[in-house]
């Protein structure tokens, strides 16, 4: 790693960091209430949609969370299969297949954001505005509101409802994910990312480009709604590009100072989410703790994609290839990298974006080095905790603090506690639970892909590079990350019925065990410890020591459950490339 | 610190020859997969085990995915590893039914005089299994008492060594605080008339036995949260090893070369990875928990008590008898000015020697040690002793002319200002001072004149502040409850280092300061022997009933002390204690392990798919059937070699959370993280020298 990689890497998480703490306050302070006078506006407003307000149980959260959710996606998919007749479609696209249509509407709800079209050749701006622009902040708000009712679990001491979903997501969306949303898109026009409602651009080249079939002397350049749609794509951590090459294409993604607020911006709201949870429980440490143990993982993955990237490809060295960096050249392995970007800025993109469960490239994953590719699966696969996505990386760090503190509790001679909450079996099944669903959906709906024809055929690789583009993208859709490995052909009724039940079945299998577990937490009576306590009869859940803990449990699980497969693959490729 | 005279219920020696040869029949017995069941884990490996075997019969028809001898190799350790784990519970069971068996042994047989109804004096002799609560029986001198009941007339002293192993023989007396009897223990003296209150079946006894046997033992809520765990580890290893095959064919296809990795290669990796460790040693772990609080004396009625007792935060004691000795003694003699203490001390002891309380024998013994002065006989001098009474408040003697009178301050004042004299402002100062400190000031007169202040103290128990810091460390609060008044209470507390106080108790106020507690989410743990202790046993997460104590006490609490002895709940708690942090303990160390077996198992299950993979066989093991061997062998070995740690208990220390999590957190989770590594490596040379693989 050279020093402007490391400078860089501070630079951001400290920068993330400092975004927390503000970020933090003003969650907090929507956990609970809205300042006036918002609080009357939101109160007008759901008074004027028939929604009282009043506390929810966990069955109630959930099933307006369900419903909610779910005419989320019908109307997504018949937005998009009536596109043709509907208005703002300058390109007269037609409805995408119903298998594409099915694929997308679960992706966008789910804040997977996969994508298995193209965006500018086959939505019209409608859709993109109203359909997935909209679900965009809905699938965002709809984390942040399970992460709020977990919360509540936590701070609640013999309470019976963990708040009311309707109003936690009208306060999410209008109070938060708007103004920061305005905000950032306005940064992004500024810093040249598009924003019309043009037809596609045709534009002369500026020098022919002379083919075997011919001279060609134009361009196609797509138009429409960019920089509204990118903001929340980062904030929302959703990610799912307007153009086909997401981030990476000029349109989207401009200039290093876009690149690095994009990056904040993922980032931003999971980071802030911690900050908060230490507020709501009343210590901040605790907050600080999960922060911590969220960079740890973090900082370690950047570490090895960063040094893996600039070291380049042996097979290039061989050939006498100059992969060093220099002041001409960023060096190391620039296939599939933007050269306005360069290894540092995209790797650390690559780190992030899989980390929190963006999903958003600005490089292509299947060109990363076989280890960096197998790093950036596994942050998918730990289960989208390493600051994760908005909320859901919250929700998934805690089930391992449950975990971990259970274990580690045990061995200090007492039922395990978090926060003065006890971890009884009636906490302990949801955590399972919740942890236990994604590794399913990811293993088996590996194997079933590999093992059979529909799923083969859309293989570009053979081998170990195909399994990982297979595994790759399984562990993307149940982990709602959403990124791609590119090369497999996913846009075949067998992956996208296969990766809309991954993803579907990743978000809520996994949000109604969480808010299950906020609504047993609630019931629960909170130990106040005195403060005149000099020695903890709990385990302290605020120190390094916890950090540590929470750091291993993850990788433990992660590794333990994922070890074959990664072996299988990246590490098969990493030792054939090495060899 | 206590002896437990009793040896019937110590634990058999770790490794007793008859229990050993028990546990391995039994161990063959619980094969049955009905038995099996009940433990997800181990039953996971028995279906295993099964798979593997019918493997190896293919294998020996020709047919076989591997060579025979090592499909057949493999089975038999899986075997193993099921027949292991089932020892290690059969010996757990064991040693406790040994334990119930000395009990069993009590239990009275044959007939008791059962007296007819609305008569006093006429009885029958009854079969005993016959008594129904309600029924009166008459117990004479050499019987055992048949029934657990309450005696209703008379008294008599009892030997509860059967129960308590405490030999000196106690009174039990109809009416207060000792009229409970427990079946299967001896009159000595004298004829009482017991009312059976248990039906048989239902007694003491038998529910002890029945605890102690596992007739009844459920699972415990933790023990459910970490099978819940273990259950849900071992879903993940499944899935993780069952893909194994889809994705070894697809390699195999698409890499046009190798072969498929075997079914027994994957079912190896499978029962190396689910927590097998702590899987085989959970149940062992839990009724040898139970059967440490035996050992203890100290009968717990439910395995939920135990745990519950690891988890108290505070501990309410009584002061009398727990903190405090059962008496007040003579601390000091306080003289008035003008007159010398060896005067005072001499009036004292003059004063007392008729006292036969033991605050009056403590006046004699002190003014023995500090001034040598002989107890005198009186008698011969024509003395006349003046007895405590309630009205005068006073006791003393009247010799040569003198009236020498102790007695409470106010008693005394009253005393000599009838005679004339009357209290100093010094003398005052001293009565005040002495009440201050927590003692009781006793005031000594002879005739009119005032000689000065004899100190009564209460005696805190040797050791007991030491034992309050040890509480104090592993986060536990410690609150004295007594009657006295605030000001003599805050003294003790003090002296004796508690954290807490409740003065002037009543049983209202114990239970509210109990829901106060638990309100706050705090476990509380107390002690208790009188009726009137009863709603306040029933409304704490752990109580403990003193033996001595009344039935209603027994019945409300969910342990019974044999020994009653009030300072045994240190020791509940860290036994309790100490069967959770042996469960979490093994757990990590399972864990922990499946590092070192994926090192061991991958590369040599994948060495014909991806030859490449042998980069990861770090601890060079020979060849792939001795390094799959090896880790089968070590998963189902360390089984055996950690059932004595399962049974005694992981070594308990009186740390805060944060130091005993470091300290076991290293020891097995980087030791489990380590050991396996030269386990199996060493294993693997051994295979390898022997030509086994």
């Amino acid at each position: 790693m050279t020093t402007q990689m490391w400078m860089l890497l501070a630079t951001f998480v400290l920068a993330v960091w400092l975004i927390a703490v503000p970020l933090g306050r003003v969650l907090a302070l929507l956990v609970e209430r809205a300042p006036q006078p918002l609080a009357g506006v939101e109160r007008r407003l759901l008074r004027a949609c028939g929604v009282s307000g009043a506390e929810q149980d966990w069955r109630g959260y959930a099933g307006a969370l369900l419903l909610f959710n779910l005419a989320g996606a019908l109307f997504l998919y018949a937005l998009q299969q009536l596109q043709p007749v509907l208005p703002l479609n300058p390109q007269h696209f037609a409805a995408p297949t119903w298998d594409s249509a099915l694929n997308t509407a679960v992706s966008f709800v789910t804040n997977t954001n996969w994508q298995g079209y193209a965006g500018e050749t086959t939505m019209s701006h409608l859709t993109q505005m109203l359909g997935l622009t909209v679900q965009n902040f809905l699938s965002a708000a709809t984390g942040i509101a399970v992460a709020f009712a977990l919360m509540r679990g936590f701070a609640r001491s013999a309470a019976a409802g963990i708040g009311n979903f309707w109003v936690d997501v009208v306060r999410i969306t209008l109070w938060l994910l708007l103004p920061l949303s305005v905000l950032l898109a306005l940064a992004f026009a500024a810093q040249g990312v598009i924003q019309n409602l043009s037809p596609d651009l045709t534009v002369a080249l500026l020098e022919p480009l002379h083919t075997d079939a011919g001279v060609v002397g134009s361009q196609t350049l797509a138009m429409g709604p960019v920089a509204s749609q990118e903001a929340i794509k980062m904030l929302g951590t959703n990610g799912g590009g307007f153009m086909n090459a997401n981030s990476a294409h000029p349109f989207e993604n401009p200039t290093a100072w876009t690149n690095v607020l994009q990056m904040l911006a993922i980032f931003a709201i999971p980071a802030g989410l911690c900050m908060a949870f230490g507020r709501v429980v009343g210590d901040r440490r605790q907050g600080w703790a999960l922060l911590a143990a969220m960079t740890v993982l973090f900082v370690a993955a950047v570490a090895v994609i960063l040094t893996q990237e600039q070291a380049g490809n042996p097979h290039f060295a061989a050939l006498g290839v100059d992969q060093a960096a220099s002041a001409l050249q960023a060096g190391g392995n620039m296939e599939g990298k933007e050269v306005r970007f360069g290894i540092a800025a995209s790797a650390l993109f690559a780190a992030v974006t899989t980390a929190a469960s963006c999903g958003a490239v600005n490089a292509m994953h299947a060109s990363l080095m076989p280890l960096s590719g197998g790093v950036a699966l596994l942050l998918m696969q730990l289960g989208e905790v390493v600051f994760g996505g908005v909320g859901s990386g919250l929700y998934g760090m805690l089930l391992f603090a449950l975990l971990a503190v259970f274990v580690a509790g045990l061995m200090t001679g007492r039922t395990p506690e978090y926060l003065g909450k006890k971890i009884s079996p009636a906490e302990m099944k949801p955590v399972v639970i919740a942890i236990l669903v994604t590794p399913l959906l990811v293993l088996l709906g590996t194997a079933i892909a590999v093992g059979s024809e529909a799923g083969r055929a859309g293989l570009l690789n053979a081998g170990a590079a195909g399994f990982t583009e297979v595994l790759y993208a399984f562990s993307s859709a149940a982990n709602n990350n959403g990124s791609a490995f590119a090369g497999l052909s996913a846009n075949t009724p067998f992956y996208n019925c296969a990766l809309a039940l991954a993803m579907a079945l990743g978000r809520f299998a996994v949000i109604v065990p969480v808010l299950a577990l906020a609504g047993t937490l609630a019931g629960r009576i909170r130990a106040t410890r005195a403060a005149t306590d000099s020695v903890s009869a709990a385990l302290p859940t605020h120190g390094p020591m916890f950090v540590v803990l929470l750091v291993l449990t993850v990788l433990l699980v992660g590794a333990l459950t994922y070890l074959p497969a990664l072996a299988l693959g990246p590490l098969v490729e990493h030792i054939n490339l090495i060899r | 610190m206590n002896a437990f005279p009793s040896t019937s219920r110590q634990p058999a020696a770790l490794f007793d020859r008859t229990l050993l040869r028990g546990a391995v029949r039994d161990a063959v017995i619980k094969l049955n997969p009905a038995a099996q069941w009940r433990n997800p884990v181990m039953f996971t490996v028995w279906l295993c085990a099964a798979l593997i075997s019918v493997l190896w019969l293919q294998a020996l028809a020709g047919q076989g995915e591997a060579p025979a001898g090592f499909i057949g190799a493999n089975a038999a350790w899986l075997w193993f590893t099921v027949l292991f784990a089932n020892f290690a519970e059969a010996l757990a069971e064991g040693r406790s039914k040994a334990q119930a068996a000395s009990l069993r042994s009590l239990q009275s047989r044959g007939n008791a005089r059962k007296l007819r109804a609305g008569d006093d004096t006429g009885w029958d002799s009854v079969d005993l299994t016959t008594l129904r609560v309600g029924d009166r029986v008459r117990v004479e001198a050499g019987d055992l008492v048949p029934c657990d009941g309450e005696v209703i007339e008379g008294a008599a002293s009892v030997d509860e060594s059967a129960i308590t192993g405490e030999s000196a023989p106690v009174i039990r007396e109809a009416g207060g605080d000792f009229s409970s009897v427990t079946g299967g223990t001896r009159v000595l003296s004298d004829c009482i008339v017991v009312r059976c209150t248990v039906n048989p079946g239902d007694s003491f006894l038998d529910r002890m036995i029945a605890m102690v046997e596992g007739a009844r033992r459920r699972r415990t809520p933790n023990e459910i949260a970490l099978t819940l765990l273990l259950v849900s580890l071992t879903l993940a290893f499944l899935m993780a090893t069952a893909t194994l095959l889809p994705f070894s064919l697809f390699a195999v296809e698409a890499g046009g070369q190798g072969s498929a990795v075997t079914v027994t290669a994957l079912v190896a990796l499978l029962v190396c990875l689910i927590p097998t460790t702590i899987g085989g040693l959970l149940s062992a772990i839990g009724v040898a928990g139970m059967s440490r609080m035996l050992a203890a004396n100290v009968i717990a009625t439910s395995g939920r008590a135990v745990e519950a007792a690891g988890d108290v935060d505070v501990l309410l004691l009584d002061k009398t008898g727990t903190i405090t000795l059962g008496n007040r003694q003579a601390a000091a003699f306080l003289p008035a000015p003008g007159v010398s203490e060896r005067e005072l001390a001499d009036a004292a002891q003059l004063a007392s020697l008729a006292d036969e309380t033991p605050e009056g024998r403590s006046i004699v013994v002190l003014a023995k040690q500090q001034f040598a002065l002989r107890e005198r006989q009186l008698l011969s001098h024509d003395a006349t002793f003046v007895p405590f009474t309630a009205q005068t408040r006073m006791s003393g003697v009247n010799w040569a002319g003198r009236q020498i009178r102790k007695g409470a301050a106010e008693a005394v004042r009253r005393h000599v200002e009838a005679l004339g004299g009357g209290f100093s402002p010094e003398l005052q100062r001293i009565v005040d001072d002495a009440a201050r400190r927590g003692s009781t000031p006793l005031v000594v007169a002879d005739g009119a004149q005032v000689l000065g202040v004899v100190e009564l103290k209460d005696i805190v128990k040797g050791g007991i502040r030491e034992r309050f810091g040890e509480l104090r460390r592993m986060g536990i609060r410690t609150v004295m409850i007594t009657g006295d008044n605030r000001l003599t209470a805050a003294a003790i507390a003090a002296e004796a280092g508690v954290d807490d106080v409740l003065a002037e108790a009543t049983p209202e106020a114990k239970l509210a300061l109990i829901r106060r507690y638990q309100a706050e989410g705090r476990m509380v743990a107390m002690t208790g022997d009188g009726t009137n202790d009863a709603p306040a046993l029933a409304q704490a997460d752990v109580a403990v009933a003193m033996n001595s104590g009344t039935q209603a006490a027994k019945e409300a609490g969910n342990m019974v002390d044999l020994d009653s002895n009030p300072t045994k709940l240190i020791e509940v708690v860290e036994i309790g204690k100490q069967m959770l942090m042996t469960r979490g303990a093994l757990t990590t160390f399972s864990l922990s392990n499946d590092v070192a077996k994926y090192f061991a198992i991958l590369p040599a299950a994948f060495a014909a798919t991806y030859p490449q993979l042998g980069a990861l066989n770090v601890m060079q093991l020979a060849s792939g059937e001795s390094a799959i061997l090896s880790a089968v062998i070590f998963n189902a070995l360390i089984i055996v070699a950690l059932i004595p740690l399962a049974l005694r208990g992981v070594r308990y220390r009186p740390l805060g959370a944060a130091a005993l999590l470091r300290r076991n957190g290293l020891v097995y989770g980087l030791g489990g993280l380590l050991l396996p590594f030269a386990g199996i490596k060493l294993i693997d040379l051994a295979l390898t020298a022997l030509h086994l693989a």
